[in-house]
């Protein structure tokens, strides 16, 4: 590679290193996303986000689910999304499915 | 190496660890290794009455594998040193990888 470190995207973690210090989606296992700054990455997509928003979708289990936002989905299948929110956070790489940057409109 | 120099920066702040099974461990972070197993002490589970497991532990030690998130304290992270040792580790591997 003969181009200076802020040059064009050639490898795929080139597309991370743009997103230093902007706004991405983060998808992980166990059908959670993030929304948040990035701050940090490396080879094993181990990241720290800032003024993240959770979201944790999960499959209607009948308790606590007031206040919760509810998606239906076909017929009686009711999907549950619970949201958190962490003022920085290290985010393990092995949970990392993907990372995009969120477009500003 | 990049996260492992930035948790031995936080070391002896509080922060909580939330595991892959959902438990979530507050306590001081007393050391870290290359594969970011981590050490904590004064520990408290956060949802103790869901996850009694723990009750009786002041100290644990936490393999690195088995974390999800480290939530950290805002202050303690300066985010403009982080995104430039970031960039430094990017063109180091890129160097490596040529």
């Amino acid at each position: 590679m003969s181009e200076g470190e802020e040059g064009p995207a050639s490898e795929p973690l080139d597309l991370v290193r743009l997103c230093l210090n902007e706004e991405v989606y983060v998808k992980l296992r166990g059908d959670r996303e993030l929304k948040g700054r990035l701050h940090a990455y490396d080879s094993h997509m181990n990241l720290v986000l800032s003024d993240v928003e959770e979201t944790i979708y999960v499959v209607d289990d009948e308790e606590n689910d007031e206040g919760d936002e509810k998606i239906r989905v076909e017929d009686d299948q009711e999907i549950k999304s619970v949201t958190k929110k962490s003022e920085m956070l290290f985010v393990r790489g092995d949970s990392v499915v993907l990372v995009s940057p969120i477009e500003k409109s | 190496m990049l996260f492992f120099s930035f948790f031995k920066t936080l070391i002896d702040n509080q922060v909580t660890v939330e595991l892959k099974n959902d438990i979530q461990i507050r306590g001081t972070l007393k050391s870290v290794d290359q594969y970011l197993n981590i050490k904590l002490d004064n520990i408290e589970v956060v949802d103790d009455i869901k996850y009694p497991h723990l009750s009786s532990v002041k100290n644990v030690f936490i393999r690195g594998s088995v974390v999800r998130y480290v939530h950290l304290p805002h202050n303690a992270v300066d985010v403009t040193l982080l995104e430039d040792a970031t960039r430094r580790e990017a063109a180091n591997q890129a160097a490596k990888a040529k």
